[in-house]
């Protein structure tokens, strides 16, 4: 037992310190920097379900947002209206978004991946107006407020006594978002490394090959994309949560930006990608808008002009700068630099062969 | 009928709008098969340029090629400096790259301009004048005419000149054009000069009639795709009949469907392309494509 320990990949090591943190993290921080975080880890669940439709599928979405706003209001309609608890409506509306997602996809992914593209915009820029139609059902302009959900009295005692003070509800949402995101991950990690993972990798590289290969493409295609819109359909019912409402303004065309933005920047067909996105998509334009102004350097001319250009500035040339310069994202930095360092430490690969030198913790 | 006739007309004339802005994302997809989506954006910031130079006391009959001299001058910097980088990248890192130019330029014009709508002159007035029992407005006819002009221009430019001839080939065969010595690089910027003046008209005869703003095009490169989805996305006779079609349909739905309103106009765009990718998705004038091994 021992032995198998020590002789874990270091990645795995990682992955338990990281799990660790974030389990952490709300003892170290206060209640509304935790709702805060949950609303980052929302966008990383929602982001991982792009980037197995972007990173390992090779189809765009450009309008994930629109999934997450269905997630949001099918939760928010059967807590308001059919009293459920708001924990059961999770699965409820990722299902329900992984199906309409499903069924979406069919006739886009018929053609080449510039059609989702295309038809998913439209559908992200048509959303809001099609949630404040059924008004007495979405609640119209105004949306849906949800009561802020109370901490079961056990998950609060246990707080309590590490901490001392008792759980608020931003620290629950946080604790259920968490939850969320490790079994989603996980699950994604699963997914993409054994068969379906294989045939999407395939898709991607070589339409043409792969089919020749045996692979349903239009099957596999729906798949992908299904599967990422149940991803979005959960980080928007937690979305909900988190927000303490829904309205048809909380899901904007440039929601789906974001989180397209935050799928790049961490790193497409990566799983640790998205996790680093979502938490850099969600804080880059609140900690500018609190360190710009604070620069002193900066001409005041510029600085305004950068706050009232709000992030939408920041995302494009985030976006362009990334994919011409690291179009592999701050994942793919990493890993170069640590290929890099390895290199230098254990020597270079035999340029004639190619092979690496030994790695003594694979055997 | 009388209402029917004229809803026909003000769907040709914003018909013609989409069909403009429909045409310029044909141009670059012909050129490197990919769909701009800063295309509408590219119009927006246009016309704020034609605004500027209006309101500094330039004569509407100037400002309007000056602005699309600019227009086309700014397409090709925009393609030197973002796309060419990336030209041999993967389609999907480029679309990626058009969608953070739509963002970048949302946000810069709104970070200058403000997000205040303004009032765009027209220099046609919204008097109306009688046709076949159908009171049509100027602006409705102006539109109709400017936009058919422009697109009678793209047409004889790519048809009869040896420009867009050259400009044609290096699009289908880049390799062998290489070879017989058009500069195939070149020959792309110019397709996205040519898409930025031509998107820039679209831009400049909507702003009257919806008042401009940084976020005035978002609706309309909508309506544009269904319009190139719907005629076929390389065609650019299909762009232009797709353009009327919707324009007309959207016009026709918005009154006559009780439940469409004018709130729900945008969402039969959204129906028309995905009825257009089940039912015949190379759209009405597009060649099945064929994929090579």
């Amino acid at each position: 037992m021992v032995q198998r320990f020590r002789t874990l990949p270091p990645r795995y090591w990682l992955v338990l310190v990281v799990v660790l943190f974030f389990i952490g993290l709300p003892t170290v921080i206060d209640s509304f920097q935790a709702g805060e975080w949950a609303q980052a880890l929302v966008l990383a669940i929602a982001i991982m379900g792009l980037n197995i439709l972007v990173g390992y599928s090779g189809q765009l979405s450009l309008g994930h947002g629109a999934f997450m706003a269905l997630g949001a209001y099918i939760s928010a309609i059967l807590v308001h209206r059919y009293k459920l608890d708001y924990l059961l409506t999770i699965p409820i509306a990722g299902l329900l978004a992984g199906l309409i997602g499903f069924l979406f996809g069919v006739p886009a992914l018929r053609l080449s991946a510039l059609y989702l593209a295309l038809a998913t915009f439209a559908l992200a820029v048509v959303a809001p107006s099609l949630i404040k139609r059924p008004a007495e059902l979405t609640g119209g302009v105004q949306g849906i407020v949800l009561l802020p959900p109370v901490p079961p009295q056990g998950a609060s005692d246990a707080y309590a006594a590490v901490t001392g003070a008792a759980m608020t509800s931003d620290q629950w949402t946080y604790y259920v978002t968490l939850a969320w995101g490790l079994l989603l991950f996980w699950l994604a990690w699963n997914l993409l490394r054994h068969r379906t993972g294989r045939a999407m990798r395939a898709i991607r590289d070589g339409e043409v090959a792969a089919a020749a290969s045996g692979i349903n493409l239009a099957g596999y295609k729906t798949l992908a994309f299904g599967i990422s819109a149940f991803y979005a359909g959960i980080a928007g019912s937690l979305f909900g949560l988190a927000a303490g409402f829904v309205s048809p303004d909380s899901f904007p065309v440039s929601l789906s930006i974001q989180l397209l933005v935050g799928a790049v920047v961490g790193g497409l067909a990566s799983i640790p990608g998205p996790l680093i996105g979502g938490i850099f998509a969600y804080f880059l334009p609140i900690e500018s808008n609190q360190w710009v102004p604070t620069q002193t350097w900066i001409p005041t001319q510029i600085a305004s002009t950068i706050e009232k250009a709000g992030p939408a500035v920041t995302y494009g040339a985030v976006l362009i700068l990334t994919m011409i310069f690291a179009p592999n994202g701050i994942v793919g930095l990493v890993g170069a630099g640590y290929a890099r360092l390895r290199g230098r430490l254990r020597g270079v690969p035999d340029r004639e062969s190619g092979q690496m030198p030994q790695d003594p913790q694979t055997v | 009928m009388q209402e029917f006739l004229q809803l026909v007309v003000s769907g040709i004339a914003t018909g013609g709008i989409f069909a403009s802005l429909a045409l310029a994302l044909v141009l670059i997809y012909n050129a490197m098969g990919l769909v701009n989506f800063a295309q509408g954006e590219m119009a927006m910031v246009a016309t704020f340029i034609a605004f500027t130079l209006i309101s500094h006391g330039v004569n509407y009959w100037i400002a309007f090629p000056a602005t699309l001299v600019i227009a086309f001058a700014g397409g090709i910097a925009i393609q030197r400096i973002v796309i060419r980088p990336v030209e041999r990248a993967p389609l999907l890192t480029l679309v990626i790259i058009t969608l953070g130019l739509t963002t970048l330029l949302n946000g810069l014009a709104g970070a200058i301009f403000g997000y205040v709508p303004r009032s765009f002159p027209s220099p046609f007035s919204v008097q109306t004048v009688d046709i076949f029992g159908a009171f049509a407005s100027y602006r409705d006819l102006g539109v109709i005419a400017v936009s058919g002009v422009v697109l009678l221009a793209i047409y004889l430019l790519l048809q009869r000149t040896t420009v867009g001839l050259t400009m044609r080939a290096a699009a289908h065969h880049p390799e062998a054009s290489r070879l017989l010595g058009v500069r195939v690089s070149w020959m792309l910027a110019l397709g996205w000069g040519l898409a930025s003046a031509v998107g820039a008209v679209s831009g400049i005869m909507v702003a009257p009639i919806i008042l401009l703003e940084p976020n005035m095009m978002q609706t309309i490169i909508i309506y544009a795709f269904a319009a190139a989805v719907l005629g076929g996305i390389e065609s650019p006779l299909g762009a232009v009949i797709g353009g009327l079609i919707v324009g007309v349909t959207v016009n026709l739905a918005g009154t006559y469907l009780p439940f469409v309103g004018g709130d729900l106009q945008l969402a039969v765009a959204l129906a028309i392309i995905i009825g257009v990718l089940v039912l015949k998705p190379n759209g009405l004038l597009g060649r099945p494509s064929v994929r090579r091994v």
